[in-house]
């Protein structure tokens, strides 16, 4: 018998230690012998905590949404009677949500436990690594990843084979392998889910870069964020030196590679390329002007190879099952599949990955189970600031690198947020906007002061106070900020500006014309009222209300005093009879 | 210090001056000292040590691995993970990424701030708690989010905010 915890960051929030505990304890107590084992997140983040129960012949039983109180109850029944609980295991429906999807990157997260790298060979661990040092020129695996057609997954999409021959072709000596683990893009979490839940791939996808190129060190810059992330890696780090699949003359083929942890100091900027190199070293992380790109002149001045995580962690399946299976899958200029993180007002949102070429309206509503509560779907985020949103209208547009770019957004690094009709989205360009300005390292005066001032029209609009020449001026800045920029940050900077310019001019429009905001978000532009019909004079909102402006007694309908009301939304949240309305 | 035109730095005059022991920094220094691009390093872990990044810290960190203090508080100012004032016991992270503010998490800040009476960035006059607006904790299908002490609080809502807090305050004084 054995019983698998879901503990990725998400499943720790959700309570994964306290179930973790509570199955510790039932073990103890009863003092039967039960295997507890930990594994990395599944994706099913809207289910967790998520418990495996597996019996004797390998039938796997998965319980959602686990309490302590639950575990007990599995204990009772499931461990000692073999009775299964049928009221707590995933429904049919949800298991689609895994069916629906086909995973590379995450073939392991969720399955084993990342801290044991013997579970990680089982299922073919550094059998690519193996398989490139002994049959494979370094050429061969360039040529394999060329056939494969990977391109990057942090970004900008560009063709992972042709990154590794401009490193392997430049002078210079040592040269190095970094991974970008600075996912700094608010609404993605894949990297992290990959580095919690399997992080011997992409060291392993490392080393095979590493023997690809002619590099003997690398670097994983990890966000200081993620302590789990961090944690992980230096244990999978360590068990990999232990083996010999990392350290002097890695299995007996005289290639030797050691991978380096470097914490990140929380910068969004650098997930650019040149910006972690400079971090890198210790300094600001500044972006500098490409050329020299990173494979010429990179960390310390040495050719260096920076690829992603979810990069790396194609890898090894692309050597082993070889380029073409790969190839095989996605649509003509995007191949294989990629990871996106589902998040927003989706039914069901967690970590999905799915063949390129599949609709958003695929992924949103097949796999991710529709719109919470059943509202209407109004847009769909991709590439978080350095995106754009979808209109409903593009729903069908399939996600691979050209198409999404066709759209105004980017693929990014794979973080889609669903929004419904109601969130603003004046306030989600502003949103953005504030993010950017404030993550822009100052070195570009276009990026430096543009964004700002594109934040402060934005702001004036969201307030109520827009002026109809705003939105020309919000696109002469954003044209300038684009060309003004030296890196990716201030060049996709307006991104979120322009595309919600693009689809929903008519929200800015009452934002400015008719000083309303549609969707009901913009606190200057909206009142709290309570309707006298649907109040049961419980007093309930006057009990919560911050600023006691509520007033009414027993019997009496009551009344918001709106001089003094700061819209914190508190009556209507608190609310049960649905009395509180927003106009 | 006074620069050239009789004022006082920015840094000078808008971060404490206390005195710290010096002396605990050495093992870090000594494990970095002569090791080029370590300086954030070796700032993560003078943090660690301190809570946050004493001012004459910085100045004794820049002497002794041999770069300017411009340097030093340059890279100290740039990234967000660095803190040039002392934190509360306990350093709240609310969430701002882009699910958790589609998913409310300004109402979620401004529970705390009415709860904790700070606004972001300030700590409690007791010295317990920091508040804190972070861009992305990715921990997004939980959204909102806050983390505190390194343990992420998810599904957040004002009420449960609040709870999280009053818990944490009822373990530190009894009442």
């Amino acid at each position: 018998m054995k019983v698998v915890v879901g503990l990725g960051s998400c499943g720790i929030a959700a309570g994964g230690n306290k179930v973790l505990e509570a199955i510790q304890d039932e073990v103890r107590s009863r003092g039967i012998s039960v295997d507890v084992q930990k594994a990395g997140c599944i994706g099913m983040c809207y289910l967790e905590p998520i418990i495996d129960v597996v019996d004797d012949e390998g039938n796997r039983t998965t319980y959602v949404r686990v309490t302590p109180e639950i575990v007990k109850e599995i204990f009772d029944n499931h461990i000692e009677k073999g009775k299964v609980l049928s009221e707590y295991t995933i429904a049919e429906d949800d298991r689609s949500y895994i069916d629906g999807q086909m995973r590379i990157a995450l073939r392991n997260c969720g399955v084993i436990d990342p801290e044991s790298i013997d579970e990680y060979i089982e299922r073919d661990g550094y059998r690519a690594l193996e398989k490139v040092l002994k049959e494979m020129t370094p050429e061969q695996v360039i040529e394999e990843m060329k056939i494969s057609g990977l391109r990057g997954r942090g970004g900008a999409g560009f063709p992972t084979w042709f990154k590794w021959n401009a490193a392997r072709s430049a002078q210079g000596s040592p040269k190095y392998v970094v991974c970008n683990a600075d996912e700094g893009d608010p609404g993605a979490f894949m990297d992290r889910s990959v580095l919690e839940g399997d992080p011997h791939s992409v060291l392993e996808g490392m080393a095979i870069a590493g023997y690809a190129i002619g590099a003997e060190q690398g670097f994983i810059y990890v966000r200081a964020e993620y302590p789990l992330a961090i944690k992980r890696l230096e244990i999978a780090i360590e068990q990999a030196r232990q083996k010999g699949f990392l350290g002097k003359d890695i299995m007996g083929a005289g290639f030797c590679f050691d991978v380096k942890i470097k914490a990140g100091a929380g910068a969004f900027v650098c997930g650019e390329e040149t910006a972690l190199i400079a971090s890198l070293e210790g300094e600001r992380g500044m972006p500098r002007l490409k050329p020299p790109f990173p494979a010429q002149k990179g960390y310390m001045g040495k050719p260096t190879n920076i690829n992603n995580v979810e990069t790396f962690a194609n890898v090894p399946w692309i050597i082993l099952k070889g380029g073409k299976a790969f190839a095989a899958i996605g649509t003509e200029k995007s191949k294989g599949t990629k990871v996106f993180a589902l998040a927003g007002k989706v039914k069901k949102g967690g970590l999905v990955e799915v063949p390129m070429g599949l609709s958003l309206k695929d992924v949103i509503f097949k796999i991710g189970g529709g719109i919470k509560n059943d509202k209407k779907i109004k847009a769909v985020q991709l590439g978080g600031p350095s995106g754009g949103c979808i209109p409903e209208s593009l729903l069908d547009t399939p996600v691979d690198y050209e198409s999404i770019v066709k759209t105004g957004a980017i693929m990014g690094s794979g973080g889609m947020i669903v929004m419904d009709e109601t969130t603003c989205m004046v306030d989600m360009a502003r949103f953005f906007l504030d993010f950017t300005r404030k993550e822009s390292c100052g070195k570009c005066t276009h990026c430096r002061l543009g964004t700002k001032r594109m934040l402060e029209i934005l702001e004036r609009i969201c307030e109520g106070r827009g002026e109809e020449s705003d939105l020309e001026l919000l696109e002469e800045l954003a044209v300038n900020v684009k060309g003004g920029s030296l890196c990716g940050l201030g060049q996709t900077a307006p991104n979120p500006v322009l595309t919600t310019l693009r689809y929903f001019r008519d929200e800015y429009e009452a934002h400015i014309k008719d000083k309303k905001c549609p969707a009901k978000q913009c606190k200057a532009l909206i009142a709290y009222r309570i309707d006298a019909e649907k109040c049961r004079s419980c007093g309930l909102c006057a009990r919560k209300c911050p600023v006691n402006t509520i007033r009414g007694s027993k019997g009496q309908p009551y009344e918001i005093i709106r001089e003094n009301c700061t819209k914190c939304g508190t009556c209507l949240e608190v609310c049960r009879f649905g009395a509180v309305a927003v106009e | 210090m006074f620069c050239c035109i009789g004022e006082e730095h920015g840094i000078e005059k808008n971060f404490p001056d206390e005195e710290v022991d010096l002396a605990v920094l050495e093992p870090v220094l000594k494990e970095y000292r002569g090791i080029p691009g370590s300086l954030i390093t070796v700032l993560q872990k003078a943090q660690d040590v301190y809570g946050y990044l004493p001012r004459r810290a910085l100045y004794h960190i820049a002497r002794e691995i041999g770069v300017k203090p411009a340097k030093v508080f340059g890279v100290a100012t740039f990234y967000a993970q660095f803190r040039l004032k002392p934190v509360g016991k306990h350093l709240i992270m609310v969430c701002h990424g882009t699910a958790c503010h589609v998913n409310g998490a300004e109402l979620i800040t401004s529970a705390l701030c009415d709860e904790l009476n700070i606004k972001d960035g300030e700590t409690t006059a007791d010295g317990l708690f920091t508040l804190q607006n972070v861009a992305c904790l990715g921990c997004c299908s939980l959204a909102p989010v806050m983390m505190i002490d390194g343990e992420a609080y998810g599904k957040l809502t004002p009420d449960k905010a609040r709870d999280v807090i009053r818990d944490i305050y009822r373990r530190e004084t009894g009442k």
